[in-house]
């Protein structure tokens, strides 16, 4: 079967390879959506965590013995863990400065977390191998998809609908919406706003962590994967505005499903479309897809 | 205005300098100088933080390359191409991310920079990963021979210090006070009548043609020209050395430089005498990774020296001047201090 002259497998191959990096910049987006309604930072060190999770699930095996299951849980704990040393020790310091100064300081983290790991494993990738349960693929009737692709388009959105009831559907939530509002009433009725921006933090670089190992198998893992993906993350971010939690998660997967139709129709753009996107929409409508104004 | 008198014995040192140092070091220098200068002309003076002039420094680097190189063109041609390119992205960048405001500024910068990025990556007379190679440094106006680094020394100097009076006669024009109300406080700026988007596109388009002139001048300098220059590191370059020098002081900039191009060239040595004082074996691939050193003094002047080398010592030395005056050491009228230059 064809479609404009391209086999349908190629086509649902991409769509698929699309929607699997679409889940990505959805996880990922998400956290720097949250992460910035509360902090204000835009946390440029997002792409380098999302690395440490997926280098962290590949020393787990390979030092420690310990499968892709027990790192999934394992590894976003652990960046969370040292997320939130971060803030403690860095970001708490410069809340009352221009924001800048977050993005710079993170900017800085990122770079030195970046070159640590490239000073130990180099800059070549290492293989990863699929996790034995999820190996092979499921038939779909014209032909077979990869269940693990399949597995990583799943989670990430079981994940990123979680996050979005927890915030917008539960008490935990409320709070965190209010503080995003207006921090110093939520203090004020006793909430501690500190430790909440702290763990939010924690919450949203481990959830990079755990998109950098649902990745793990699927790129290669290595020290510089997360460096060009930030840039990407951030385009995403401007197209959709950080307004709305459902609007990053539909975002992020559209735009990867635009990045995959695009190498199956325009390979030359692939790498460039979602910049196009953005520029785009920045003429339309400026505020971002799901923005409130300025 | 403290400056002023300053500069002189500065100029005189950069005259004699190649007397003691690498010419081709000191152009380094000089460019990289000019580039932050550029830069701190918009988070400066204006209070935009572009995170995206790799595009301009490394683009018209590209360009003064391919007339040198490809089309054989002339040495002031090549800068003058390059500057134009570079000007030219900047007002499309510039146009497109004024509509955002703050921190979304800065991510449109990257990410429409990264796109031009993506764009050197496939031209066909970039080269590629392996870059622009062999360009030649042509001659002036036709008739200078640029082969001689001394005398190319002298002219990139004069390039450098014509760019340098050019930014301050900008900050200091009916112009550059518009842009100091608008780091100041855009809301009263808009409403007090400035249209304040014609003028912050203005900046835009000055600050990333001067940053072209800067990446121009390397190619030229250099005889290559690379990725490197256009990737998003090389933005976080300009801002490190914005940043470590002072941001919103005039001579911060060059300071910075200095400082950066020195620890770059030196760090093969300082990590091979903190592995021979340290005996830790692992600070021998400190030169294969700046990035570590370049992620440490990020983080180092964030958080506890904001102000940067320049802007520290003008901070010093109003304090000390305050603490005369309140002693009464220096009378009243005569001691009012000039706000930081």
């Amino acid at each position: 079967m064809e479609i404009f002259g391209i086999s349908l497998q190629f086509l649902l191959i991409q769509l698929l390879l699309g929607l699997v990096n679409g889940s990505f910049y959805a996880m990922l987006s998400l956290g720097l959506a949250i992460i910035f309604g509360l902090l204000n930072v835009i946390n440029f060190a997002h792409g380098a965590l999302y690395m440490m999770g997926a280098m962290l699930a590949w020393m787990g095996l390979n030092y420690f013995g310990l499968n892709y299951w027990a790192m999934l849980l394992l590894a976003p704990l652990v960046v969370a863990a040292f997320g939130i040393l971060i803030e403690k020790t860095m970001l708490s310091r410069l809340y009352k400065l221009d924001h800048l100064y977050g993005l710079l300081c993170t900017f800085g983290i990122a770079l030195l977390l970046e070159g640590v790991f490239r000073s130990f494993y180099g800059v070549s990738g290492q293989p990863y191998s699929v996790p034995p349960l999820l190996a092979g693929g499921t038939n779909v009737g014209v032909m077979t998809l990869p269940n693990y692709r399949l597995w990583v388009v799943g989670a990430s959105l079981l994940v990123c609908l979680a996050t979005w009831y927890v915030i917008e559907k539960t008490k935990l939530g409320m709070y965190l919406r209010a503080g995003t509002e207006n921090p110093k009433m939520v203090e004020a009725f006793g909430v501690n706003v500190p430790r909440m921006i702290t763990l939010i933090y924690g919450f949203g670089v481990g959830l990079a962590a755990l998109a950098g190992v649902l990745a793990a198998p699927v790129t290669q893992v290595s020290p510089l994967m997360g460096s060009n993906l930030v840039v990407v993350v951030f385009a995403v971010v401007v197209i959709g505005g950080m307004g709305s939690i459902l609007g990053s998660i539909i975002t992020g997967l559209a735009l990867g499903v635009i990045e995959g139709l695009t190498r199956v129709f325009y390979p030359e753009l692939s790498a460039t479309v979602v910049f196009i996107v953005m520029a785009i929409v920045l003429l339309v409508r400026p505020a971002g897809l799901f923005g409130k104004g300025h | 205005m403290k400056l002023k008198v300053g500069i002189y014995p500065v100029i005189i040192l950069a005259l004699v300098a190649p007397l003691y140092f690498y010419p081709v070091l000191l152009m380094k220098v000089l460019c990289f100088a000019l580039f932050a200068c550029a830069f701190n002309l918009l988070i400066g003076f204006t209070g935009l933080l572009s995170f995206g002039h790799a595009a301009f420094f490394g683009g018209a680097g590209y360009i003064a390359g391919f007339v040198l190189r490809d089309l054989g063109l002339s040495f002031e041609l090549a800068l003058f191409a390059g500057t134009g390119f570079a000007a030219a992205i900047g007002v499309v960048i510039g146009f497109l991310a004024i509509r955002r405001q703050g921190i979304y500024f800065t991510m449109i910068t990257l990410a429409l920079a990264q796109m031009i990025y993506f764009i050197w990556l496939r031209a066909p007379f970039t080269g590629g990963d392996d870059g622009m190679q062999g360009v030649p440094r042509g001659t002036l106006l036709g008739v200078f021979d640029l082969t001689n680094d001394l005398l190319l020394y002298y002219i990139v100097l004069a390039v450098f210090l014509g760019s340098y009076f050019l930014v301050w006669r900008i900050v200091h024009s009916p112009f550059g006070q518009v842009l100091a109300a608008i780091k100041g406080n855009e809301a009263r700026a808009i409403s007090l009548g400035y249209s304040v988007n014609k003028y912050k596109i203005l900046a835009f388009v000055l600050s990333s043609a001067l940053a072209g002139l800067a990446g121009a001048s390397k190619t030229v300098v250099m005889g290559f020209a690379t990725l490197i220059d256009a990737h998003w590191i090389m933005s976080g370059t300009v801002i490190l050395i914005t940043l470590v020098g002072g941001l919103g002081t005039f001579f911060g900039p060059v300071v910075g430089a200095i400082i950066i191009v020195a620890l770059e060239n030196k760090l093969g040595a300082l990590g091979g005498f903190l592995a021979s004082a340290t005996s830790l074996e692992w600070f021998r691939g400190l030169e294969a990774s700046t990035s570590i050193v370049m992620g440490l003094l990020f983080v180092l002047c964030v958080l506890a020296f904001r102000r940067g080398v320049v802007g520290e010592f003008n901070h010093i030395i109003q304090r000390m001047r305050k603490r005369r005056v309140k002693e009464g050491l220096i009378d009243q009228k005569n001691g009012t201090l000039h706000s930081v230059p």
